[in-house]
């Protein structure tokens, strides 16, 4: 074999390798993006339950101002969030203000009998339930496309293209001092 | 091995299996037309025939199973808890939301079954919901999805379809061969050689296809399954605790047969093990329950 085929052989080859560590970082991105759509729908149907939830606890339970009032920052911070971490901050507030919306059912027992608020709490427990596991593969695919780039061939290609690690779905530091639950 | 080679591997199968079909009936029909005197125009009707069957075990098989398990389908009203169950699996696992199927039976079992994730069916008995807590109702179904996820369902599906035709065809050649014997009839020696010689190359093949089910549907699949569903649900007692309700629930689920059986999570016949139903025990492609609890709990 003549140097000069070895030469092309290994040209190709080379451009061969950058070019499927390309796609494979391109496709973790856009499976990335697809992920988080997925957790947005649900934060969402979250946003949307809110109101309705308001309204049936102030029919009952008109004092507890400052819960309410909680509960609706919440909501207007996250349907203001725009990055993914603030979205995982305000996300974990509103979890945190629902939590002791629906807490202080116990002191209520028409506001715990009423059928409107059971259905309603039914449906947010599910939501919630939904937003785990859309973080959950938020969070593996986000793993995965960060691993392909620190790791040694993908790192280079990366840096070269200007791919950048992504964000985990995660309320870091802010998820402890939130959950405070007052009754 | 992992995801990713575990689902070229069931596709490569898949074909795989399909070519052997094709092949095995062909020759049968062949054998058939040669004794008969026909030969090659024989073979020409073997190879649309079975071409046939195998363009249909893989569209319609999930409907064949479907209907063969007698499953109905259900939408989110009939049972909420059930549906979103799977939802939120779904939505973990990263796959479309399957149909959901219930067999009414009250013995605890489930299979998946379709083509790929974007046409699969989950289907449970009746005895799960009743008798599985909602965390284990939730490692049942993450077991299932794992294998819809991993395109086994493909391959079992058509494994069930093709495999158990020759199957069903041998059991049938076979009991010609035990019954018909007795009431000979001298207009019909011809017609009787020629099932016999069928029945005699059958009956050699039958081990050697159960040695392919075996390979196909390799017990390394339920253990996979296993445990990429304790990953989606991060928890891996659930599906452990229900396994062990499984294993003590001693109630056989009759609408399964020899070709449905490696579909279900655990076999669905009990072990009830007699010299009648050798041909069961020939098909049981299950790992040992207990070795799969023992595994789930050291994760």
């Amino acid at each position: 074999m003549s140097p000069t085929l070895i030469l092309i052989i290994a040209i190709v080859l080379i451009v061969l390798f950058v070019w499927s560590t390309y796609n494979a970082l391109a496709t973790g991105k856009v499976r990335i993006k697809e992920a988080f759509s997925g957790i947005d729908v649900q934060l969402k149907r979250r946003v949307d339950l809110v109101p309705n939830l308001i309204s049936t606890v102030k029919g009952y339970a008109k004092h507890e101002k400052e819960l309410l009032e909680n509960v609706t920052k919440a909501r207007s911070s996250l349907m203001n969030a725009s990055s993914t971490h603030e979205k995982a901050v305000s996300d974990n507030m509103l979890s945190s203000a629902l939590k002791s919306l629906i807490g202080i059912s116990e002191a209520y027992p028409d506001l715990k009998a009423s059928k409107n608020f059971l259905a309603l709490q039914e449906e947010l427990s599910d939501i919630e339930a939904k937003i785990a596991y859309a973080r959950q593969f938020f969070n593996t695919n986000v793993s995965g496309y960060n691993s392909t780039l620190v790791n040694f061939p993908g790192s280079v290609i990366g840096n070269l293209f200007g791919f950048k690690q992504e964000e985990f779905f995660e309320a870091a530091g802010a998820e402890r001092k939130n959950v405070e639950v007052k009754f | 091995m992992n995801i990713y080679s575990q689902i070229s591997a069931n596709k490569n199968k898949t074909w795989l299996i399909i070519f052997l079909f094709v092949i095995f009936i062909t020759t049968i029909v062949f054998v058939y037309g040669k004794a008969s005197g026909y030969g090659l125009s024989y073979a020409g009707i073997g190879l649309i025939i079975s071409g046939m069957m195998a363009f249909a075990s893989y569209y319609y098989s999930d409907s064949m199973i479907l209907g063969m398990s007698g499953a109905k389908q259900i939408q989110k009203k009939d049972n909420p808890t059930l549906f979103r169950t799977v939802e939120n699996l779904c939505i973990g696992a990263g796959v479309p939301m399957p149909k959901v199927y219930i067999i009414n039976d009250s013995a605890i079992n489930a299979f998946a079954t379709g083509r790929d994730p974007k046409h699969s069916v989950i289907c449970v008995t009746t005895g799960i919901l009743g008798r599985l807590n909602k965390v284990e109702l939730e490692g049942v179904i993450a077991h299932e999805l794992s294998h819809v996820r991993n395109y086994d369902i493909r391959l079992m599906a058509v494994v069930v379809i093709l495999v158990g035709l020759v199957a069903l065809l041998a059991d049938f050649f076979m009991r010609s061969l035990w019954y018909g014997g007795g009431r000979r009839r001298d207009d019909r020696g011809n017609a009787q050689g020629i099932f016999l010689l069928i029945g005699i190359v059958l009956a050699i093949l039958s081990p050697i296809i159960a040695t392919i089910i075996q390979l196909a549907v390799s017990r390394k699949r339920e253990f996979l399954a296993d445990a990429s569903g304790a990953l989606l649900t991060r928890y891996p007692e659930g599906l452990a605790s229900a396994l062990e309700k499984i294993s003590q629930d001693k109630e056989p689920l009759e609408a399964a047969n020899n070709a449905t059986a490696h579909l279900y999570i655990s076999n669905p016949f009990k072990l009830q093990s007699n010299s009648k139903h050798w041909f069961t025990n020939l098909f049981n492609t299950h790992p040992p329950i207990e070795e799969r609890i023992k595994i789930l709990r050291s994760m």
